[in-house]
């Protein structure tokens, strides 16, 4: 097994060091390598980590484990099936591409690249987000977040396109807590959210044509990657949205020094 | 950390307790092998009338005399219809315990009581006979516990030849005490058996709350106190179980604000009597519950069923899923596929909202 371009790991019972040692192994013996295929995955964390390999693809059949993609920068991770906590987890480049649901704190502290989830995510996605110059990590959901989206935001993009496997759409959201602490970045919520499903620094921002600009571009990828029709990816792209950014420039400039001037 | 993970067969089907064993395995990253247990409901068919008390005995040359003790206090109420050492596979694990249980019937004078009078037993033994701890007091079930691995433990009490309908499992990771065999989950007392993942920062309200109704808290860990809790309020108290379990995690105040003016009532009676019963802090928790249990709308629950119920914010992960009269709740989807691949629905249930599970 040494200068394939594609190789196909059975992760049947593997243990994960064993599983993750054996994708390092893999990269060292086979330097043009541009696609891993891992089969019967089930719970084994922290696939991916650290790789810094442009291009390559991951495509994972099951259910990795938590910190999918950890620090990963580069690679492309498809995943067929759910994942558990953390994909993502500071991840500075790449893409996760997830046909299922993201657990809780799904892309947690991503610094870069993108992450498109099929149908939800767990609570406190995207927690603690952040961009610097050309990082700008964007995570998209295609059904709905729990509690505490974007929780310590402190850039990049959220965008929740709240609609069910077939597309239709699901509804007001319920989560609450939206953005709790958030200083940066924004979050975009197809439909309606009510203030107080706000956590404490956020706000409700005028959802402007500049905006729908912006999120356009991911909206196709996402139906592009999940094979979703025109007509849907047309609803999408013409939805009204709620914007959800920091109340001000620095909401927390004074938390600790407000007798300061 | 921890692991948890329980399923129920809602048609009261039999599954073999080496199935649970192989799901809580794949949770072991999750504890560091200081200990793992299990509870299964249905094993004990031949003795299903009769309590079942499992009790560890500081294994010591004269652990009889720890034995005589426990049947002195036992004797005073009924009487003991059997008693042997739980079979155990020797040389798995370091015995710190010998693991020992009696099948135990009340005199028919004591019967209306019988419940109540087991609690007593069960704290009197845990606070005045040295060397000994209930474990496990229901009936038709029992809890198997030890320091060790998920794979140590349940070999070492041969989980493979008990068959039960629902069974709930732990491995644990100790943060706030140290790990030992009456540390570990599941905890119980009568039909009721928790486990749990995260910790109860409120546990010195808690304790010094169910200690006032007589309650002993002995086993130097937090969980104990939740088992406490459910049955004071939902069996004692006979709280309707939403609201038992909305005492436990508590709705915000903005939420009981929105609510409807009777509702809101409720919530803010709940909140101000039962303050003290809060969890505070992160927890995960799978419950499987004593019988009688009553429902908001009036309904009495004959049978045993299986709570699943996180903290209001979330703080410890939980999922449930079902496949035809299985339906599992545990940490991670991974442990449920690795004894069921094939799954109808898989969830995340919403934070403080419980997800009952009851039998057909």
């Amino acid at each position: 097994m040494e200068n394939e371009e594609m190789v196909i790991i059975d992760a049947k019972d593997m243990n994960y060091r064993e599983l993750n040692e054996k994708i390092h192994e893999v990269l060292n013996k086979n330097p043009n390598i541009k696609k891993i295929v891992l089969k019967n995955v089930l719970g084994q964390r922290y696939i991916g980590n650290g790789i810094q390999k442009r291009d390559l693809t991951i495509e994972i059949y099951g259910v990795p484990g938590g910190d999918l993609g950890m620090f990963m920068s580069g690679p492309t991770i498809i995943v067929y099936g759910n994942t558990e906590h953390a994909p993502g987890n500071t991840m500075d480049d790449g893409k996760i591409i997830i046909h299922g649901s993201g657990g809780d704190v799904t892309g947690h502290s991503m610094r870069g690249g993108k992450i498109f989830v099929r149908d939800d995510v767990g609570y406190r996605s995207g927690i603690h987000m952040k961009e610097y110059k050309d990082k700008f990590p964007v995570l998209v959901i295609g059904g709905r977040a729990k509690d505490f989206l974007g929780e310590y935001m402190a850039g990049g993009m959220i965008l929740v396109l709240n609609i069910d496997r077939e597309g239709k759409d699901l509804g007001k959201i319920k989560g609450r807590m939206i953005g709790t602490g958030i200083h940066g970045g924004s979050i975009y919520i197809r439909g309606e959210v009510d203030e107080f499903q706000l956590g404490v620094a956020a706000d409700i921002k005028e959802f402007t044509e500049k905006d729908r600009e912006k999120i356009k571009g991911y909206i196709e990828e996402f139906c592009n990657y999940f094979n979703l029709n025109e007509d849907i990816k047309e609803k999408l792209i013409n939805s009204e949205y709620t914007k959800i950014a920091p109340v001000s420039k620095r909401p927390f400039g004074k938390l600790y020094t407000h007798d300061l001037r | 950390m921890c692991g948890i993970i329980g399923f129920i067969s809602r048609k009261k089907r039999l599954i073999r307790g080496d199935k649970i064993a192989i799901a809580l395995d794949s949770l072991k990253e999750r504890g560091n092998g200081q200990g793992s247990g299990y509870v299964g409901y249905g094993i004990y068919p031949d003795y299903k009338d009769y309590y079942a008390l499992h009790v560890f005995l500081k294994n010591t040359p004269t652990y009889h005399k720890i034995i005589d003790k426990v049947k002195n206090i036992l004797s005073k109420y009924g009487v003991v219809v059997k008693d042997e050492e739980i079979p155990v596979k020797e040389g798995v694990l370091k015995k710190e315990f010998i693991p020992w249980r009696f099948f135990y019937d009340f005199h028919d004078s004591y019967k209306d009581i019988e419940n109540d009078l087991m609690v007593n037993i069960v704290m009197e033994i845990n606070d005045k006979v040295n060397g000994a701890f209930v474990f496990s007091s229901g009936k038709n079930l029992g809890v198997f516990k030890a320091t060790g691995w998920p794979k140590e433990v349940a070999e070492f009490y041969r989980l493979d030849e008990y068959e039960g309908y629902m069974w709930l499992a732990h491995a644990r990771y100790p943060t706030n005490t140290r790990g030992w065999w009456g540390g570990a989950h599941p905890f119980n007392i009568l039909n009721w058996s928790v486990v749990h993942n995260g910790e109860i920062t409120s546990y010195g309200t808690n304790k010094r709350y169910v200690e006032s109704f007589g309650y002993k808290c002995r086993m130097f860990t937090d969980t104990e106190v939740v088992a406490y809790i459910f049955d004071l309020l939902i069996r004692k108290h006979k709280l309707p179980v939403e609201y038992a379990l909305s005492a436990i995690a508590p709705k915000f105040w903005d939420e009981i604000e929105r609510m409807d003016e009777e509702e809101r009532r409720i919530h803010e009676a709940i909140r101000m009597t039962y303050g003290p019963a809060a969890l505070n802090g992160p927890f995960a928790i799978v419950v499987g519950t004593h019988e009688g249990m009553i429902f908001m709308n009036g309904d009495i629950e004959k049978n045993n069923t299986m709570i699943g119920l996180t903290d209001r914010i979330k703080l410890r992960p939980l999922v449930a899923a079902e496949k035809d009269d299985l339906v599992f709740v545990s940490s991670e989807e991974a442990a449920i596929r690795r004894i069921c691949p094939e799954l109808d629905k898989v969830e995340m249930p919403d934070a403080g909202s419980p997800v009952i599970v009851r039998i057909e």
